[in-house]
């Protein structure tokens, strides 16, 4: 076992109500991509986490490179050799790269020579980065390569990669697994957690495979089809999603060439999107996070008011009407923030109902507010949703993630609007809840209602939705019946590259 | 291991306790201050929170002192503690106080020596919109250019100050005080004098003024849709806006009251207890009904009952300046002790203090 | 009027503001709004006027000054950084403690005159003629804030203390999950801004006045609050606002004394009024560099 850097052996950590890791036991060898594969919530950061020394492990044993390896610590796995690239980047906007790598490290040498370090570095790998540039003005691509070279730059034996793709473009993808190859043949060893299935298969070694904590399986990625690796992650044959059938009624929301200027520093400006959701229907919105998500959201919530004549819904002029005569007239949304932006974390959730339900729910006479229906109304969406709360009186910061979700979905659901925008409806969401809320969803459509589901979640939207498309830095693919699709095309059009598609199609 | 670990809903049971922990932590170290200054502290407590409501010989005149002192503060601290609520920090109120005085005085000699019952009304509508206008200034500049409302408006009591001066030495002397400065003096003006309305309960039209906002404030905050998207703007502005609220008209409405109800204190202050326009009229209210608005948990009975308690401690101090030579300096800095230790046991509220042995991961 | 004499009496006018900009700019940097700091100012002018006046030694008055305003700044970080208070009312709640506490220990000292501080007889440049008088005859004091000014630049922009301080006010849970200790580094920036607005305090019932009159500060503790604003955080705004303040005070007061036919009351509001000018002006500009955790609580969570 001269070739194994890394044996992990019988790790086992529960929490309360949950057993993360079950008996987890594989190798990583020196020189080897090997994937970590699974799906949200199989235990994949637990594992990272104990590797990484965030998280202790109850039981079982790591031995690294001959030597017995238990790190209390982060410090202790860096000492040790292991660094990690985290999916959310602890970094400092206000401050230039160097700043921050130099705060990510335990003895930096002077700033000066650090710089030269940084440049050396990202030369050698082909992660061009100016040292002196500030943080904030970077694209989440370019931040990933500040984690990257922080690590890099401590000479690690095995390099931790957190769902790296998540944040970049596909150009930015070719280039990382360049560098990550690249590393590979220099002798470091790379764990690269993901759950996308194609790039698993084009970059890794080997694949374990976590299915609910506990390892499933081992493959070699090249060996397998992505179908067979997806059956071994969820544990059942692939269901493809069925082309929906029945009639589609009129156009109730419809966006023409709405462009809006980013709200802030760091926000991304909406170009020219273009949509349209009948009755009854269900559109997909999908796309790498960070590429107008947020502003789509709230262009159309009110929240920002868009140029005249960019949305219509039932065939008025809605652009410049504010979220209250939004609302009024039937068009309803749901923050992907649940908390703080959906609802008011120390507010009650009957005072959360009136939030948005005053007006349709009739909850306010003359300006003044009737708690008593305020709070049968919220009452009623907890019955309706099964939200686990002792009460309406309880503050929103109380509920657990999931069904904080579902009360506020419900809120919204439960006011029968004609045309709901919700962004990420499932995030962070228990399976059984996610379940629901998307049943909830379709129940609503099924009525008669348009729908637009922005989600990061591709199975959710290939599952709920009709058609589908996606957002690319601010722009919006055109969109095509979900029945049309398969997983190529949709990368295609996530990344951006709708025109090549049409023409493939065409040739 | 001491650690604090946050409550899922704010404690009411320590929201009601934590001023009158404060009230006794302040009385506590009050007393070891007095006892610093050589003074007897148990003698100084009851002289300052005892006597001014049962000594036989000071009782009499320090009664009806406590509600003309509680009128202004607690007019004032229920306009302050709208906008806290909001998270918008008008912490110019005295400014808007004197201003308040100065508009309705001017508007008020502007007629004299007329006697006529709508007088007093005209300068009480001029009085609120003096101060109103004087915390647009803030108000505006905030929702304009994005200019931090603390420092405008605490600028502008500077401001309000010279302006003050400037009315009492210039423009709204007493033609006939000899080159004194300082105005007419409205009690000699029966139609404008802002008397008791009851003998000997110091309650004048401040007072009642006070009192309806009070009751004013708690419908809007509890029961109004304006109340409501005051408060969701101070807990949270993103679900604010979210909701439909817009900022800046939040931004007006809560400056706009609190500037309206300082100035009206203002205007009853100078029309009624001061009596008159003078360099020295800015008293400190303005000021004073910030701890007033957080001693009473910005809720409007609150404050109206941490403004009796303020007004207490004015007539006490004194007092106990009177018979025990304490220094009138040590009541500002009882009341400063009283709002640090009131937030100091805030953390009761939205905290549970948990003993930890173990680290937990 | 005399250049040499403007010149010398605006430095001397804009360095309680500066040491008092100055130190809160760094509690501001390591993410804390302290709005106390009219408060510690007065307490440091009293204590610094009481101590001087008992030893007859200004230089101890300094030091006194530093040390009580930066014990009293503690104890508005045991509430806000400890029990999570609001920074906001705490910060108030400092000046009017301050403002008590200072009007109860000066009763006594009213009416009399401080010990005079040397000034510094710099061999050779206080021998050229009008720039010596103007720039090179002061007190230490003054020196010693303009080279505080730059330490701090330095500090801030050299150091890795000074990058983790900055670290610290951006980002705190960022800061925190590198495990670096929030509370403790802002304790620290505290306890500097306590010390300076007492300098800063000091220096003026030490030096301007020089005497203890109640309330003497008059905002010019607010006034250092508006400064770190219109220096957007850098330590070279913050010298340049103080003196510009500086000047403007000079300026407005000689013209009092000179009897123009401008209103008294207007040329003392003036300064205040000039403030808000440059407050607008300053956000109209739009982003600008406020340390992204400013004002915000910090609990952390495990």
């Amino acid at each position: 076992m001269a070739d194994t850097l890394l044996s992990i052996r019988g790790l086992t950590k529960a929490y309360p109500g949950v057993v993360a890791n079950d008996d987890v036991s594989f190798d990583i060898m020196k020189s080897e991509i090997h994937a970590l594969l699974g799906e949200n919530g199989a235990g994949k950061s637990t594992l990272v986490k104990m590797i990484f020394g965030l998280v202790k492990p109850d039981k079982g044993e790591m031995v690294l490179d001959g030597v017995a390896y238990a790190p209390g610590k982060p410090s202790d796995a860096r000492l040790s050799g292991v660094a990690m690239v985290f999916q959310h980047f602890s970094l400092f906007d206000a401050l230039d790269v160097a700043e921050n790598v130099a705060l990510g490290m335990e003895t930096p040498p002077p700033m000066r020579d650090l710089a030269r370090q940084i440049r050396e570095v990202s030369e050698n790998y082909g992660l061009p980065l100016d040292p002196f540039r500030v943080v904030g003005t970077l694209s989440a691509g370019e931040r990933q390569r500040v984690e990257i070279i922080r690590c890099l730059l401590q000479n690690p034996r095995l390099l931790i990669m957190d769902e790296p793709t998540s944040v970049l473009t596909p150009q930015e993808v070719e280039i990382l697994f360049q560098t990550l190859n690249q590393l590979k043949s220099e002798g470091t060893s790379i764990l690269y957690i993901s759950h996308k299935l194609e790039e698993i298969r084009t970059l890794c070694d080997e694949a374990t495979i976590l299915r609910l904590g506990k390892n499933v399986g081992t493959c070699t990625p090249r060996e397998v089809t992505a179908r067979q690796m997806a059956e071994m992650m969820v544990g059942a044959s692939f269901a493809t999603p069925e082309p929906k059938a029945g009639e589609k009624g009129e156009v109730l929301l419809k966006c023409d060439h709405l462009s809006m200027p980013a709200p802030g520093a760091f926000g991304t400006p909406l170009r020219e999107i273009s949509l349209e959701v009948r009755a009854g229907e269900v559109l997909g919105i999908g796309g790498v996070a960070g590429n107008g998500q947020d502003e789509l959201l709230m262009a159309l919530s009110g929240e920002r008011l868009a140029p005249k004549g960019t949305i219509w819904f039932k065939g008025r002029d809605v652009s410049r009407d504010g979220p209250i005569r939004r609302r009024d007239a039937g068009l309803l949304s749901g923050p992907e923030e649940r908390l703080g932006h959906a609802a008011a974390p120390n507010m009650s959730l009957t005072e959360n109902a009136v939030l948005t339900a005053a007006r349709r729910k009739r909850l306010v006479n003359n300006g003044f507010i009737d708690w008593g229906k305020a709070k049968g109304f919220a009452e009623e969406v907890i019955a309706r949703f099964d939200v686990r709360t002792p009460g309406p009186g309880v503050a929103a910061r109380a509920l657990s993630g999931g069904n904080l979700q579902k009360y506020v979905v419900g809120r919204e659901i439960l006011q029968a609007p004609d045309v709901f925008v919700v962004n990420q409806p499932t995030w962070g969401v228990d399976a059984a809840a996610a379940a629901a809320i998307r049943q909830a969803l379709l129940d609503l459509a099924a009525k008669g209602a348009a729908i637009v589901c922005i989600s990061q979640d591709l199975d959710e939207l290939m599952e709920i939705s009709d058609r589908f498309g996606a957002l690319n830095e601010g722009r919006l693919s055109p969109t095509r019946p979900v029945a049309e699709l398969d997983i190529e095309k949709i990368g295609l059009m996530m990344g951006g590259a709708h025109d090549m598609e049409v023409a493939h199609a065409d040739g | 291991m001491i650690r604090l670990e946050k409550r899922p809903n704010p404690s009411r049971l320590w929201t009601g306790l934590t001023p009158i922990l404060a009230v006794l932590l302040t009385m506590v170290v009050g007393g070891f201050m007095f006892a610093l200054l050589g003074k007897p502290p148990l003698e100084a407590i009851r002289t300052i929170f005892w006597d001014p409501l049962f000594h036989p010989q000071f009782a009499g005149y320090s009664r009806p002192q406590l509600l003309v002192k509680a009128g202004p503060l607690i007019l004032i601290a229920i306009g302050l503690s709208v906008g806290f609520r909001a998270g918008i920090w008008n912490i110019g109120a005295e400014g808007q106080y004197i201003m308040g005085a100065v508009c309705g005085a001017a508007v008020g000699l502007a007629f004299y020596p007329a006697e006529t019952v709508l007088l007093f009304p005209l300068m009480v509508i001029a009085g609120a919109l003096g101060g109103w206008a004087w915390a647009m200034i803030p108000a505006f500049l905030k929702t304009r250019f994005g200019t931090n409302e603390i420092l405008v408006s605490l600028m502008l009591v500077y401001v309000a100050e010279n302006i003050l001066a400037s009315a009492s030495a210039g423009w709204l002397r007493n033609p006939e005080g000899m080159g004194f400065p300082g105005s007419r003096n409205f009690k000699q003006w029966a139609s404008v004098y802002n008397d008791e309305l009851v003998i000997n309960t110091g309650m004048h039209w401040g007072v009642v003024a006070a009192f309806i906002a009070v009751i004013a404030a708690y419908v809007l905050m509890a029961r109004h849709i304006q109340g409501f998207n005051i408060r969701l703007t101070g807990e949270a502005p993103r679900a604010a806006k979210f909701s439909g609220v817009s900022p800046a008209r939040i931004i007006f409405l809560c400056l706009g009251i609190s500037g309206a109800l300082a100035g009206m204190a203002g205007l009853f202050e100078v029309t009624g207890p001061a009596g008159q326009i003078s360099i020295d009229f800015g008293s400190g209210y303005g000021f004073t009904a910030i701890i007033v608005a957080f001693l009473g948990r910005l809720n409007p009975f609150g404050i109206l009952l941490a403004g009796l308690l303020m007004a207490l401690t004015y007539i006490g101090g004194e007092l106990a300046q009177l018979m025990l030579g304490l220094p009138g300096a040590s009541i500002q800095l009882f009341q400063g002790m009283l709002l640090f230790f009131l937030l100091a046991t805030d953390v009761f509220t939205n905290y549970r203090i948990r003993l930890t042995g173990r680290e937990v991961a | 009027m005399d250049p040499v004499l403007l010149v010398a009496s605006i430095m001397v006018s804009a360095t309680p503001i500066l040491l008092a900009a100055i130190g809160e700019m760094v509690v501001e940097k390591s993410g804390v709004l302290n709005l106390g700091v009219e408060g510690m100012m007065i307490v440091g002018a009293v204590m610094g006027f009481a101590i001087a006046v008992t030893t007859g030694s200004p230089v101890l008055g300094f030091l006194g000054a530093a040390v009580a305003s930066a014990v009293l700044s503690l104890s508005f970080g045991l509430l806000t950084q400890y029990l999570l208070s609001n920074q906001v009312a705490t910060g108030l709640g400092l000046t009017l403690v301050g403002l008590g506490l200072s009007a109860l220990i000066g009763s006594n000292y009213e009416g009399q005159r401080a010990p005079s501080l040397a000034k510094l007889d710099i061999p050779g440049l206080g021998g050229i003629p009008v720039l010596g008088p103007m720039l090179f005859a002061h007190d230490f004091v003054v020196y010693l804030s303009l080279a505080l000014v730059a330490a701090v630049w330095a500090f801030l922009k050299y150091t890795r203390a000074g990058l983790i301080l900055r670290a610290v006010g951006e980002d705190h849970e960022s800061a925190h999950a590198l495990g670096y200790k929030v509370v403790r580094v802002r304790m620290l920036a505290i306890a500097f801004g306590g010390a300076c607005a007492g300098l800063g305090g000091a220096y003026v019932s030490l030096v301007r006045v020089p005497q203890w009159t109640e309330g003497m500060t008059a905002g010019a503790g607010w006034i250092a609050l508006a400064i770190v604003v219109f220096a957007s955080w850098r330590p070279l705004g913050v010298l340049i606002g103080a003196y510009l303040f500086g000047g403007v005070s000079v300026i407005q007061l000689n013209l009092q004394a000179a009897g123009t036919t401008v209103p008294v009351e207007l040329l003392s509001m003036s300064p205040y009024l000039i403030t808000i000018i440059v407050l607008v002006i300053i956000s109209a500009r739009g982003a600008h560099g406020a340390p992204g955790s400013l004002g915000r609580p910090f609990h952390a969570a495990s």
